[in-house]
């Protein structure tokens, strides 16, 4: 199935929640979605025949100095098609649902993403930091990352 | 009684000939272990088409020296936390268990360190010595992979003492004897005469023949889980318990684990040799017998065993611990009771 | 004399009845700095919580502050052992950006070079898998052979483990006059090596006992863990990139995609993930058997090489077969000559998270064989 067929067929199931596409190659086209409604869509991705996404291929944070984004890579095996989902949220309040229920590899996905974006993914069974220390302060894929100068009374930057 | 320990004979029954029957014995263990360990180097190196160490000496033969230098050179490290009492006995009380052995293995016709007549019942006896050294040092680690290397290893020892007895309960039964040295004079005479082969007696014996080989594949087998060695090398498996119950060890006391393995590999090995294989005796009857021939006869055949020993541990993977049990007790178990009925009824009929 | 308390426990709070048991971040057979917390019960574990990061460089944040060509040598750093295969998907998410259109004779060179390091990669996965398995022999033949291989990267490009040697665009230097013929005889050594491997290791009864039956990993739960590479097809799912999606010129080669049938076992143990990444050999042997004949002898392999690599603004995600699943660069381009997000989708990383779910209620050693049948690199998985 092509992309503006998803397109518009989400858009009739979720009206509003369902944004826009954009398409402009080179680039993947992809559907900008609202993070409220995130976890239905994706539910109905995964079960609805039609559509059939089965397979989360990568779960990717993004900083766009105002807002942080999830970009969701998701493939059918069966259908072989694609498709891409992004959601914007605001840095102050960066929270998105989790959809770790609905693709089981999005667990540490969520959970890298958290660790260097700091986005909150609710619902989460253990979000905590999985590359950094456990005790590590800050984000440091954000653009406006500074850091630490010691940790634990070990001098950073060299 | 005539006594086969040639010292006695010269210097009589004192502190003399005692001192040597003890020393000798363990020169010959430390020899031994050496040419043991370069034997590993360069025997798994020839397997694993390497050259092995080629740098200490005309092809790397002073290797092994090397290596007991650099042990007793290293730092001995109790970890915190540990029992020092049992974590510093622990290697000599299972090198010591090794070593006990040596007391009953008929070298030669004229050589036996400690003339018994239990010897075979001693020899196990001593050697379930050493599970207590490894649950001893497994738990004084005050390491939990030494804890379950120790616990393994206890299990897997204790497991494999069964058949391995049955193994032994058949031969005495067939000898009518528990004395190593008479076990081997019994097969004087050639190779045809080995416990191996039915031992001496007339033709009636081909009906056991098949049984005695089983019973020494069985022995093999047990062996290799006696002394820790692959297939059956679970409670040191490096890539499981890093090192098992001797993780925590270094220096001296690394090195006894290490020679009290080696010495183990030789004693059942020995052991082997007595029970299946005519000890000392030549394979070809009377030429090339002797009290000389005998030392050689006795070495050789041990050699192999070991030799074989190694061989296996450089081709096989390591089975797991249920495996091990199964292999223990649902295979090894019933075919050696099987052997020893066997052999008792016809022991009984002829 | 007063005493020391060193813990302030509750001891009747305590699960006596478990242990707990760090597998890491030193240990033998974890293949490099990861930490397994291990519950144990007895010898039978239940549960497995994978600690990760120990080797954590933050690709990311540095390829931010790099430019494209530069990205490169961070992505060779990844998954270490296949190199090659790293630096592909990469520069092809570049290409595409730009819109560039590669030289046939580096499209030859690219796949002969991927196939040779998937070969060399499973090669270590294999010796490995025995190494945790027990067996020590098989280890060192196949080191050997992986060394001949090597002796092929470093002529061709000068690296024998991290290489640079694919740009956007072209590569780092055409290859050597005698390329063709040393390739060839590898292909013949290799099938050979494999042979003896498959007597000594793979079908070994004790070998067998060990893996088959262990770590069973069913289809459905590794699509939705995101499994790729050998472990999804070692579950019976024949998903290949190379043949989903074809990408560079693999739709010109004719071979097949080994998956996991349960020979010995059930299908998606142990034994199978390890049998696919044995015939996978075999199969990288045809492709390159086929590309070495097609391969045009003459041609510029730095024609197409971009003066400056400032692609238009733009994202994309490629995606391709790495010897250990699916490897994807999600490069984000803001139309400076630097990117502005590079996000590596590591197939090790993705393919551990399903270790806890298949490692319970088996062994201790069983756990250790279940993480061998991973084949993960923890260059990969921390990045």
């Amino acid at each position: 199935m092509e992309v503006e067929d998803i397109y518009i067929k989400l858009k009739e199931k979720f009206g509003e929640a369902i944004i826009d596409l954009v398409n402009n190659p080179p680039s993947d086209p992809f559907i900008n979605v609202s993070p409220e409604k995130l976890f239905d869509i994706c539910l109905e991705l995964r079960d609805n025949p039609e559509f059939d996404f089965d397979y989360l291929m990568c779960l990717s944070g993004l900083d766009y100095v105002d807002n942080l984004q999830v970009v969701y890579h998701i493939y059918s095996m069966k259908k072989k098609h694609k498709i891409v989902l992004k959601v914007t949220v605001p840095k102050e309040n960066p929270k998105v649902p989790s959809i770790e229920r609905i693709w089981r590899s999005a667990d540490w996905h969520e959970r890298e993403a958290y660790d260097l974006f700091g986005i909150i993914f609710e619902g989460h069974h253990n979000l905590i930091r999985i590359l950094l220390p456990y005790d590590w302060e800050g984000y440091p894929l954000r653009k406006d990352y500074k850091e630490p100068e010691f940790y634990h009374g070990i001098r950073v930057p060299y | 009684m005539e006594t086969f320990n040639v010292f006695e004979k010269i210097f009589g029954l004192n502190f003399l000939s005692a001192l040597i029957s003890v020393i000798l014995p363990l020169v010959f263990l430390i020899i031994y272990a050496l040419i043991a360990i370069l034997g590993e180097l360069k025997i798994s190196a020839w397997i694993q088409e390497r050259l092995g160490p080629m740098r200490t000496g005309p092809y790397g033969i002073l290797q092994p020296l090397a290596e007991v230098v650099k042990l007793i050179q290293k730092e001995d490290i109790v970890p915190a936390g540990a029992n020092r009492l049992l974590f510093n006995l622990a290697p000599y009380v299972i090198f010591a268990g090794s070593f006990a052995g040596f007391a009953v293995i008929p070298f030669s016709a004229a050589f036996v360190p400690a003339e018994i007549n239990i010897g075979l019942f001693y020899v196990f006896a001593v050697g379930a010595f050493a599970v207590i050294g490894i649950v001893m040092g497994g738990w004084a680690s005050n390491n939990k992979y030494s804890l379950l290397g120790a616990m393994r290893s206890a299990s897997q020892m204790i497991s494999y003492e069964i058949p391995g007895a049955l193994v032994i309960l058949s031969a005495a039964v067939l000898a009518n004897s528990l004395d190593m040295q008479k076990i081997t004079t019994l097969q004087d005479g050639g190779f045809w005469n080995w416990f191996l082969f039915g031992g001496p007696g007339n033709w009636t014996k081909i009906w056991i023949i098949p049984f005695t080989l089983l019973l020494s594949l069985i022995y093999m087998i047990a062996s290799l889980a006696e002394t820790n060695r692959t297939p059956f090398d679970i409670p040191e498996g490096e890539s499981e318990l890093v090192a098992g119950y001797h993780t925590e060890y270094s220096g001296m006391k690394f090195a006894m684990f290490f020679f009290a393995e080696y010495s183990n590999m030789f004693i059942v090995a020995a052991i082997l040799t007595v029970v299946f294989l005519g000890g000392w005796t030549s394979p070809f009857g009377t030429f090339m017998g002797g009290f000389w021939w005998g030392i050689f006869w006795f070495i050789l055949k041990a050699m192999f065993i070991v030799f074989i020993q190694i061989w296996l541990r450089w081709t096989l993977p390591r089975v797991r611990v249920d495996q091990l049990m199964y292999l223990g007790w649902k295979v090894l178990l019933p075919f050696s009771l099987v052997c020893f009925i066997v052999i008792s009824l016809y022991r009984i009929i002829y | 004399m007063t005493t020391t308390k060193f813990v302030d426990i509750d001891f009747s709070k305590i699960d006596s009845d478990r242990m707990r048991l760090n597998v890491g971040p030193q240990h033998p057979s974890t293949h490099g700095v990861l930490r397994l917390e291990v519950e144990l019960d007895g010898e039978v574990v239940t549960n497995v919580i994978p600690h990760i990061g120990y080797l954590h460089r933050c690709f990311e944040k540095i390829a931010e502050n790099m430019n494209y060509q530069q990205v490169i040598p961070y992505i060779d750093r990844m998954d270490y052992i296949s190199s090659m295969n790293n630096e592909l998907p990469y520069v092809m998410a570049v290409e595409k950006l730009l819109g560039i259109k590669v030289p046939e004779k580096v499209e030859y060179i690219r796949v002969i070079m991927c196939e040779l390091n998937r070969i060399a990669n499973h090669q270590i996965a294999i010796a490995t898998f025995g190494l945790d398995a027990g067996a020590f022999t098989p280890f060192l033949y196949l080191f050997r052979d992986r060394e001949y291989i090597l002796w092929i990267f470093e002529k061709a490009t000068g690296g024998r483990l991290l290489f640079n040697y694919f740009w956007v665009g072209g590569l780092a230097n055409d290859v050597y006059p005698t390329f063709k013929e040393d390739v060839l005889n590898i292909v013949k050594q290799v099938r050979k090596t494999n042979k003896e491997i498959e007597e000594l290791l793979i079908y070994n009864k004790i070998f067998i006992d060990r893996t088959a039956n262990v770590g069973i990993l069913p289809a459905d739960v590794a699509i939705n863990y995101g499994c790729s590479g050998p472990v999804l097809r070692g579950s019976g799912v024949p998903f290949d990139l190379r043949k989903a999606e074809p990408y560079s010129i693999y739709d010109r080669f004719d071979f097949e995609i080994p998956v996991g049938k349960g020979e010995v076992g059930t299908v998606g143990d142990c034994w199978d993930r390890n049998i696919v990444r044995m015939r996978e050999m075999e199969q990288s042997c045809r492709i390159i058997e086929q590309a070495i004949e097609q391969m045009p002898d003459t041609g510029d392999v730095q024609s197409a090489i971009p003066k400056k690599v400032r692609p238009p603004k733009g994202e994309i995600y490629f995606r391709c077969e790495n010897p250990k699943g699916e490897l994807g660069f999600y490069v984000v381009s803001d139309g400076k000559d630097k990117p502005y997000r590079v996000k590596g989708r590591a197939p090790s990383f993705v393919n551990l998270s399903v270790l806890p779910e298949i490692s319970r209620g088996y062994l201790f050693a069983d756990l250790i064989v279940i993480l061998g049948s991973i084949d993960i690199v923890l260059g990969e998985i921390d990045r």
